[in-house]
């Protein structure tokens, strides 16, 4: 546990030490703020759904390649070994680069709280929903992070990560708008599969422990099996 | 608590089908500086690599400070400090991060971790850039901070594959020194292709070639087996006076009567010079006799030196050996 948060705090603080963080970061804000205000004045509610909308579509690339490096580039450079022949359990190594982004991710999330905060001084703004979403969002994001984590773990190319873990988290959005074409019991699945079934109802303020329970599930086995992929070295 | 600090038995490694080790064993005792030499490729870091339990092997076993590799991985992992290959540093951290991380990861906290960490840090003389960042430090400074890291939690083994390998001779030097005063009070095992290292920095030498031990042993025997030393000389032809058969055949002459000497040969030279070969009968040091007897004829020596006496050829012997005479699942183990 210590251990874990050892490697925790060193990922979060390395990231601001490279250029990845900022331009995420700098990338996700900046059009979030163009496409927010374009519509924001078109409907002249006092909400931040658009927000909602928005961010989880930007994820889709920005939160791979918050985590594309996370394996893949220690794996190149090599201190993957060194980290590995600590005394800490390949676990710990996962939870705790996991933690890491997931700090950073948090960042990111702080930094769009002045969305909702502007909008407050415009209109009423009802809080509630705010606080769902941005729960919704921790979830979402946590879910997105862990398949960029394990996608990480895969390669040892940062851009081979970005890719798989962006494709797989664009199949996991999109699942939902493909709905129409499949039969029915299939599109019944595939609706349970989709990011976007289980955020929506956190978007608009509902929080149901069946969709915590789909984001925890999705982060839990995205993280077990980039375990798997990393203890596999030992046996090759 | 028993001397010995590692054990390795019958240990193999397959990676599909290439045979990277091939039943290996051997044992390594507290306070030992072993050596493990051979060319590329020859299983020495996949080796290291189990014993700091990066990788599991195919089959056998290992024991390192009493803790076995798989009941006790973590147990191993503690007593072990590791420099892996080509030094794997966390390049965008300033030294004193990097080294106070690792020893966090270590479970060296607070106050505590600052004294190991100054200590560390004056033993590898990085006091100076402790807070600068990596990637601004030469190759020798990022050596040392990979041999402060595994040495920051005290261990009794330490493991440094290829520690001097891309260091300018100054900074291997300085390794070297730096390696053989921490051999004094713990086990070391480091890895390289170069022998001149083995010579001066370990007392035992395990030579691996093709997965297996071709010998283990003290350089000092090693060197023997290379067989006797040899002297070459090399002449100036400038003496207008003596043609140059003559010249050639004069100095043979010389260098044949002398005592103790076997056989002499001839070897290129450069334009203008002549290099003889003298083979001794048994080990005499034969340089003082060999420049007096040409000296006294107005002979021009350019040249003497001994040869034959490291471990290059015993080396080339083994491992070149090893490769004609292997024959899959022979045991070569020759462990103590």
């Amino acid at each position: 546990m210590v251990n874990t948060l050892t490697i925790a705090k060193r990922q979060f603080r390395s990231y601001f030490n490279g250029p990845v963080a900022y331009i995420v970061i700098g990338v996700v804000l900046t059009l979030l703020g163009v496409f927010f205000w374009n519509t924001f004045f078109l409907f002249g509610r006092a909400t931040v759904r658009e927000m909602f909308t928005l961010l989880p579509i930007f994820l889709i690339l920005a939160a791979p390649a918050m985590t594309m490096g996370l394996i893949a580039e220690e794996k190149r450079t090599g201190t993957i070994e060194l980290l590995i022949t600590m005394p800490v359990r390949d676990a710990e190594v996962i939870v705790g680069k996991f933690l890491g982004v997931l700090g950073l991710y948090a960042v990111l999330l702080l930094l769009t709280l002045p969305y909702p905060m502007s909008v407050s001084t415009l209109g009423h703004l009802d809080w509630g929903p705010v606080w769902s979403g941005y729960f919704g969002l921790l979830l979402q994001g946590g879910a997105m992070l862990a398949i960029g984590l394990l996608a990480s773990s895969w390669t040892d190319n940062q851009l081979v990560a970005l890719f798989l873990g962006a494709a797989i988290c664009f199949a996991f959005w999109i699942v939902d708008r493909f709905l129409p074409f499949l039969p029915t019991a299939a599109a019944s699945v595939f609706e349970w599969l989709s990011f976007d079934y289980h955020f929506r109802s956190m978007a608009r303020g509902v929080i149901d422990t069946r969709d915590v329970v789909y984001f925890v599930s999705i982060i839990g086995f995205a993280l077990a099996m980039a375990f798997r992929s990393l203890e596999s070295r030992r046996w090759r | 608590m028993s001397d010995v600090m590692i054990e390795a038995r019958e240990l193999s490694k397959q990676y599909g089908s290439v045979h990277a080790l091939q039943n290996v064993s051997f044992s390594i005792r507290r306070g030992e500086v072993v050596g493990f030499l051979g060319p590329n490729g020859a299983g020495k870091t996949t080796t290291m690599k189990i014993l700091t339990c990066y990788l599991a092997p195919s089959s056998g076993s290992a024991t390192v400070n009493g803790a076995d590799v798989f009941g006790d991985s973590l147990g191993v992992r503690k007593s072990i400090g590791y420099l892996p290959e080509s030094t794997p540093l966390y390049t965008e951290m300033r030294v004193s991060e990097y080294l106070q991380f690792m020893a966090n990861m270590r479970g060296i906290k607070g106050p505590e971790a600052l004294k190991r960490i100054a200590t560390v840090a004056e033993q590898t003389s990085l006091t100076d850039v402790l807070h600068k960042e990596i990637r601004h430090l030469s190759k020798g400074y990022r050596q040392r901070v990979g041999i402060a890291q595994a040495l920051v939690h005290q261990p009794p083994i330490l493991i440094l594959d290829e520690p001097m390998s891309g260091l300018d001779p100054n900074q291997a030097h300085e390794i070297r020194d730096l390696i053989r005063d921490l051999g004094k009070e713990r086990t070391v095992i480091l890895s390289t292709h170069n022998l001149a290292e083995v010579q001066v920095t370990c007392q035992r030498v395990l030579i691996i070639a093709k997965g297996q031990i071709a010998a283990d042993d003290t350089p000092d025997q090693l060197r023997a087996r290379a067989g006797k030393p040899r002297f070459a000389v090399t002449l100036a032809k400038g003496d207008a006076a003596m043609e140059e058969s003559r010249f050639r055949q004069r100095a043979r002459e010389l260098l044949s009567a002398l005592e103790h000497v076997e056989a002499v040969e001839e070897r290129s030279a450069k334009e203008g010079e002549l290099t003889l070969v003298v083979v001794p009968k048994g080990f005499d040091d034969l340089r003082s006799a060999i420049s007096k007897a040409l000296a006294q004829e107005g002979f021009v020596i350019m040249g003497l030196s001994q040869e034959g006496e490291d471990l290059e050829q015993v080396f080339r012997q083994l491992t070149v050996g090893a490769s004609a005479a292997s024959t899959p699942g022979a045991s070569s183990g020759k462990g103590a």
